[in-house]
């Protein structure tokens, strides 16, 4: 059963970089927890009963918004979801003009995905809910990263000592900010392998080794974690033609053959498939570990939401007459 | 098994800095044994007997600017017909610029032209962007699975700074060689000569020097931004060697060449409207001149080429201002290259590196050509250096005659060229 008690110091999940190792294996146990329970046929918890749940998206979702939707109702929750489509942003309020009308409404939980860095932290201040970063620019995605986390930890029952290549477009990828602050907390060894034009300067220093052939790359590494290609985020020229990155750097068996016998692929999805990836390999259910980080997305929110609403107060003071 | 013994030859291999006499046996298209005495041969027995009659043997040539017609504007010049005024001017190795029609910005075109038939080793450089237009890279790596030795956008400059970074960016990925052509495009707009003076006099518009220093010194800290092998494909100008002396003590990946042409040609020789002499970059005043002497001789200038790029004869009959850019070059390379050894500022080995084993070291080129090393190629040049030539369109190879060297005199005649101990050309005695 998870345990009770507080798991996080902070009201808000806004970066893996503010959370420590003793809080992610936290949440992790906490996850697999509900991993169990997500498998049975009565699926729903009251942890979270009479709490609202606001989904905000200012960018397109579709496994990470249902993904916290699912968890906010498996736990109980009014869950509402807001994209921008239908909002008053595209009418032009201000991101602090939405956040203030929404947190007038009293939300308990707001997920927020935004496509500028440090949008969702700027937000978190101005609101007395609780926010969960459900993805900021190229800056974080937290609970993207601990998914990944728990479908390592599941597969192959560690974390500490492995060697884990993020491979592709890192120059875009909050995904692969995220992953390399969790993964070095619990003690993986993180490569990033990609062409200069698509790694952010100074990546070495966050502690990754850097590299720009998969041949050495992918040597020995326990997990290969393939990046979307962000061809909607490539104004001007990063790259001559997908045909060449799928040569280059695309994961066909060919090249996953270069990693340690047996070693797991995994993808944030949406997958571009003959891009970044050979279907092959992304279709390999000994090898890949696509559609299982789906599922651990669904438990891994649920423990974040339940972590957080451990921090809510019971009562809220109001702020108005 | 095919064996040739060159005898009697003064034997100049500047990347080991020799300078003697003896003999080259070449086996099967590779050299196998070079050294002062006649070689140790177990075998005994059948060879074919050159004998050299004193005459300098040196590594075939390589000359790393060489623009021809094929395809797209084969009446210029083809590439069979580059192979033949190259073999007559001692270089065994053109390296070709993508600047064709279309562009060699495709791997299957790179193919091609690094199998067309030629008499000498053909080694093209791609294109740096889709269509040489400056927009989009090129896919750098599979032109490199092709046989694409270098990138660059031929005689252009790249005019967007950021889509330059890029490029290098990516071709540092897979340590790739960038070759720029430094001018800034809005300066030289319009230009055909050298700007000052003489222009003035001549009422032509000018291109200004600080044209070329101003993309040289971009590129420079574009190469330092982002790791790229930059390799300056010709400069003309004091500022720029000056600039690209101080990036090489700071200790930037930089190379850079000369032109033949500039070394031995000033802006005056530009005349009464001399278009033969209208070349890309524009002749300079005579202290660039000599400041590219300079370079070649303290060796910050790491090259000499020809920047061979023949234009058919209607593009050259026009006022000079309408008249193309470019000149036959393969045939004049080694004596041009041979001045600073006559005039006793380099030896021979020295003045022969810049053609030789210079340009493979900036390609990298790992067979060992530009070499007289055990299992380098059989690719030779063996000529007198001493015997005066003047140069005459009429005995040029090239399929189009205008070189800016016309009338001129120089020493270095060519006897013979071999490209993989085949013999490719012999002078007329």
């Amino acid at each position: 059963m998870p345990q009770a008690g507080p798991i996080l110091s902070t009201r808000h999940l806004l970066a893996i970089e503010d959370i420590d190792r003793t809080q992610i294996e936290t949440l992790l146990g906490l996850a697999d927890d509900y991993v169990a329970l997500n498998r049975e046929v009565a699926k729903k918890r009251d942890t979270l009963r009479g709490r609202t749940l606001i989904n905000l998206f200012f960018e397109s979702s579709t496994r990470t918004q249902s993904s916290f939707e699912l968890a906010g109702k498996r736990l109980g929750a009014d869950v509402m979801n807001m994209s921008v489509g239908s909002s008053s942003v595209k009418k032009g309020e201000t991101l602090i003009d939405t956040a203030m009308t929404l947190n007038a409404m009293n939300p308990d939980l707001l997920v927020v995905r935004h496509q500028d860095s440090g949008a969702v932290s700027l937000l978190a201040r101005k609101v007395s809910c609780a926010v969960i970063n459900a993805g900021d620019g190229a800056h974080e995605h937290p609970t993207q990263a601990l998914l990944d986390a728990l479908t390592i930890r599941r597969r192959i029952g560690r974390i500490e000592g492995l060697t884990v290549a993020i491979c592709g477009d890192i120059l875009h990828s909050r995904v692969a900010r995220s992953n390399i602050a969790l993964l070095q907390k619990m003690g993986a060894r993180v490569r990033l392998v990609a062409p200069r034009t698509l790694l952010p300067s100074g990546a070495d220093r966050l502690g990754p080794e850097i590299h720009h052939r998969m041949e050495t790359g992918l040597k020995d590494a326990d997990v290969v974690m393939m990046l979307r290609l962000q061809l909607e985020r490539m104004a001007g020229s990063f790259l001559p033609s997908t045909r060449e990155f799928y040569k280059v750097y695309g994961l066909d068996s060919d090249k996953l053959a270069l990693a340690r016998p047996g070693a797991f692929v995994m993808h944030p999805g949406p997958m571009n498939r003959g891009i970044e990836i050979d279907s092959a390999v992304a279709d390999d259910v000994e090898r890949s570990l696509i559609q299982e980080q789906v599922e651990m997305g669904v438990a891994v929110r649920m423990a974040v939401l339940d972590a957080l609403s451990r921090n809510l107060a019971n009562t809220r003071k109001a702020m108005w007459v | 098994m095919s064996r040739i013994a060159f005898l009697n030859a003064r034997i100049v291999d500047p990347a080991s800095n020799t300078d003697e006499l003896g003999a080259v046996l070449v086996q099967d298209g590779r050299i196998v044994d070079t050294g002062p005495l006649p070689f140790n041969d177990p075998a005994g027995g059948a060879y074919d007997i050159v004998d050299c009659e004193g005459r300098v043997l040196c590594p075939g040539l390589i000359d790393l600017k060489v623009s021809t017609g094929e395809p797209g504007n084969e009446h210029r010049e083809t590439i069979a017909s580059a192979g033949r005024a190259a073999a007559a001017g001692g270089v065994t190795t053109i390296v070709l610029q993508p600047d064709t029609d279309p562009a060699l910005d495709d791997p299957a075109l790179v193919e091609y032209v690094a199998r067309a038939r030629c008499d000498v080793r053909v080694r093209p450089m791609a294109a740096l962007t889709h269509g040489l237009k400056g927009e989009t890279m090129s896919e750098m790596a599979l032109l490199a699975d092709a046989g694409a030795v270098a990138f660059t956008d031929g005689n252009r400059t790249l005019k967007n700074t950021r889509v330059m970074r890029r490029a290098l960016s990516y071709a540092a990925t897979f340590d790739l060689v960038v070759a720029v052509h430094c001018e800034d495009p809005y300066l030289a707009e319009g230009g055909a000569m050298n700007e000052g003076e003489t222009a003035t006099r001549l009422g032509l518009p000018g291109i200004p020097a600080a044209a070329e220093a101003i993309i040289v010194e971009r590129d420079i800290r574009l190469a330092e931004l982002t790791g790229a092998r930059l390799h300056i494909a010709q400069i003309s100008t004091r500022a720029s060697l000056d600039l690209i002396a101080a990036a090489k003590k700071r200790g930037t990946k930089i190379t850079c060449a000369v032109s033949a042409a500039h070394l031995a040609l000033n802006e005056l020789d530009i005349g009464t409207y001399l278009t033969f002499r209208k070349l890309s970059p524009p002749l300079r005043s005579d202290a660039d001149r000599q400041a590219m002497l300079e370079g070649v001789i303290s060796g910050t200038i790491d090259a000499i080429v020809s920047s061979h790029d023949p234009q058919a004869p209607d593009t050259k009959r026009q006022p000079f201002a309408q008249s193309a850019f470019g000149g036959a070059g393969l045939e004049t390379l080694l004596p041009v290259a041979l001045m600073p050894f006559h005039s006793g500022d380099m030896n021979l080995a020295q003045a022969l590196a810049k053609v030789t084993s210079d340009p493979a070291r900036i390609l990298r080129f790992s067979d060992g050509s530009g070499t007289l090393a055990k299992g380098a190629p059989g690719d030779l040049c063996i000529f007198d250096p001493g015997t005066a030539r003047t140069i005459r369109r009429e005995d040029l190879l090239s399929r189009s005659k205008n070189t800016p060297f016309e009338g001129l005199s120089f020493q270095g005649q060519v006897w013979r060229t071999y490209v993989g101990g085949r013999k490719v050309f012999e002078a007329a005695s």
